[in-house]
């Protein structure tokens, strides 16, 4: 897919809870063609400490509007700046790069997400709720705070959430949510974004019961096109740089992501 | 308007801006941000005899204004460039330039060898910045006699047109220039990146695989351009000046150092379009001096 380089207006920077936002951005012409599971590298401007661009996953695009948005969570000097970005400022973005989910349709599927992972999920559950899909969505969290925006992914299938203190849905990591532990668990895919520790979980779980796993990687990145190879990860085709041949793979073609770590994690790492 | 060619031995550059390898890939990855044929040249990703599969994550550290990488040459070897990724560098009309790599005098004799049979690539850039297995690992470009003889063996096979490119860890960057020079050396490029280490204090472990690796960036640009000065001071051959460059003023800074021709390497993952901003600034620069050549800049530093 070709690459851009915009500079996007910011509509608008919704504070959701006390560090997670949600930039909504756009420009006049039409964005270009993305798809879900890209993501894209964004320039931070006027922070003293922040040299390299920072990769987010697109996380929704609305084609009517001509808008997108970012799903951030400040941990650091780069993505508070972002935190305080204004209506009407402008962004320089890179963007679409890294391949995206693979999209079934008419099939039965389900999308987990922990913590910030959930930020390449809702395009997803958007795309494969019009492919005809059913969709299921289960969200995990340390608390009830931490579940963001599960109304709207209502729109797409049913949600289940589980916390680690029982504010909210089950009581229990996601790994442990009764969809999971399900004897019969049976989609034709299984998506999963969150945690390094989750996603081998859940890996894990998915591999007993014979259902493909997709996982999102966040491996850290300097260019985020392939070019300066900082970013790989170890396949069975020996190393693959997570922002072309990834964000998304397929678990089995990861080496060391095996069902032995049916465990499941903590959110907290 | 100005003229921008610049000569490096034979190679007639259209421009002085050249982009620097394991920043710009095989080219083809810029493509849909600039059009790379713009641009001098292109110095594509190291290769070496055999496939590498490189250092293990973690291979990079952002630090002030830089970055540390210890990606460790990872390529698919010479054979595969030949083979599979020299067909895909003939759409480029520029110049195409090889950076050789290798650990013993032998592995950098025999990638210098086929590549010097690849009609559309004029000139290959030595990286002899890599450990020199049989002397217990210390880089090729970090002794005079080590630089010398990997140098003159691949003269011997390679009849096109040989840079040299110099590791900025010594203590004496002259000596090297001169040693490689007089080793055959028909240009001279440098730096490389500057041995460097990042800690997490937080869980007092090193941030990178191999603890230590190389930094880049704007951070190394002040060291880049002291030794571009003394090196281009010492030697006879063109310099080509790298080292964070990022703007057109820092390339300007470095041809009044000394060099004929620069790189552009870090700067391309902020801001792909870098290479070709930075060669429409120098443009701009010599229309505002009303200067005609651009080679009139190099080495015209007033002291
Ligand atoms: C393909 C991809 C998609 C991503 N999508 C999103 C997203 O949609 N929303 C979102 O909020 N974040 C996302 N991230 C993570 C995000 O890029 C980092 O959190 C961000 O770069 C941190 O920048 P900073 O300057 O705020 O933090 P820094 O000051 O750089 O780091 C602060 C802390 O965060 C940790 N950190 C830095 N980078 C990463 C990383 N890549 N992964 C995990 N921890 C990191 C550091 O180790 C450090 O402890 C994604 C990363 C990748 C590679
Ligand atoms: C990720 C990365 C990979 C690199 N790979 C190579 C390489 O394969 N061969 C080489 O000679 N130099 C390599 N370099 C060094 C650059 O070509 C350049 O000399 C150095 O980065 C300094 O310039 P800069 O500050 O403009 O980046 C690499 C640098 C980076 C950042
Ligand atoms: S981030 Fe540079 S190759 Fe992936």
């Amino acid at each position: 897919m070709k690459k851009y380089i915009l500079d996007l207006k910011v509509r608008s920077n919704r504070r959701l809870n006390r560090n997670h936002n949600l930039l909504e951005l756009g420009c006049i012409n039409p964005l270009p063609p993305m798809v879900p599971g890209q993501f894209a590298e964004v320039r931070v401007d006027g922070s003293q400490t922040t040299y390299l661009r920072r990769p987010f996953s697109i996380h929704r695009v609305d084609r009517a509007a001509n808008t997108m948005h970012l799903l951030i969570k400040s941990v650091g000097d780069g993505t508070r700046k972002l935190a305080d970005l204004e209506a009407g400022d402008s962004v320089n973005i890179m963007l679409p790069l890294g391949s995206g989910f693979t999209l079934t349709r008419n099939a039965r599927v389900l999308l987990v997400g922990g913590g910030c992972g959930v930020a390449p999920l809702y395009y997803l559950a958007d795309h494969l709720f019009r492919q005809g899909n059913k969709v299921d969505i289960l969200i995990g969290g340390r608390s009830a705070d931490d579940i963001l925006m599960a109304d709207d992914y209502r729109a797409f299938g049913t949600v289940y959430i589980a916390t680690e203190d029982g504010t909210l849905g089950e009581k229990g990591m996601v790994t442990g949510h009764s969809v999971l532990k399900n004897k019969e668990l049976s989609y034709d895919m299984i998506y999963c974004c969150g945690p390094d520790g989750m996603m081998r979980a859940v890996a894990g779980i998915a591999e007993a019961h014979g259902i493909e796993c997709e996982v999102s990687l966040e491996n850290t990145m300097a260019c985020g096109i392939g070019v300066c190879l900082c970013c790989v990860v170890e396949t069975h085709e020996g190393n693959q740089c997570v922002c072309t041949q990834g964000p998304v793979f397929n678990s089995k073609q990861l080496k060391g992501w095996t069902a032995e770590v049916e465990t499941g994690c903590s959110l907290d790492q | 308007m100005a003229s921008l060619e610049v000569n490096i031995h034979n190679l007639k550059l259209k421009n002085p801006v050249l982009t620097a390898s394991g920043t710009f890939g095989y080219g083809e990855e810029y493509d849909d941000f600039i059009d790379v044929n713009a641009l001098g040249g292109i110095i594509v990703k190291a290769t070496t005899p055999e496939h590498r599969e490189g250092n293990p994550y973690p291979r990079m550290a952002e630090t002030p204004m830089g970055m540390l990488n210890a990606v460790g040459l990872q390529n698919k070897g010479v054979d595969y460039f030949v083979e599979h990724i020299y067909p895909r560098l003939l759409k480029y009309s520029n110049y195409v330039i090889a950076n050789v790599s290798g650990s013993t005098v032998e592995g950098y004799v025999e990638v210098a060898e086929k590549i010097n049979r690849l009609d559309h690539i004029q000139a290959i850039e030595l990286n002899i910045s890599c450990p020199n297995v049989k002397e217990g690992g210390m880089a090729f470009g970090t002794s005079c006699p080590s630089a010398t003889a990997v140098t003159r063996a691949v003269r011997e096979v390679y009849d096109k047109t040989l840079i040299v490119k110099l590791s900025p860890n010594v203590t004496r960057i002259e000596d090297i220039a001169l040693a490689v020079e007089e080793a055959g050396a028909d240009a001279i490029s440098l730096i490389n990146t500057l041995l460097g280490m990042a800690i997490n204090a937080e869980t007092r472990r090193p941030v990178l695989s191999t603890v230590t690796g190389g930094l880049s960036g704007p951070a190394v640009k002040p060291v880049a351009l002291r030794m571009v000065w003394q090196v281009a001071k010492a030697v006879k051959v063109p310099v080509i000046g790298i080292g964070g460059i990022t703007t057109a003023a820092d390339a300007i800074e470095f041809m009044l150092a000394g060099a004929s021709a620069i790189q552009v390497g870090t700067a391309n993952f902020i801001d792909p379009q870098a290479s070709v901003k930075i060669l429409a600034g120098i443009e701009e620069y010599l229309y505002r001096h009303n200067i005609s050549d651009v080679r009139e800049l190099t080495g015209g530093l007033v002291l």
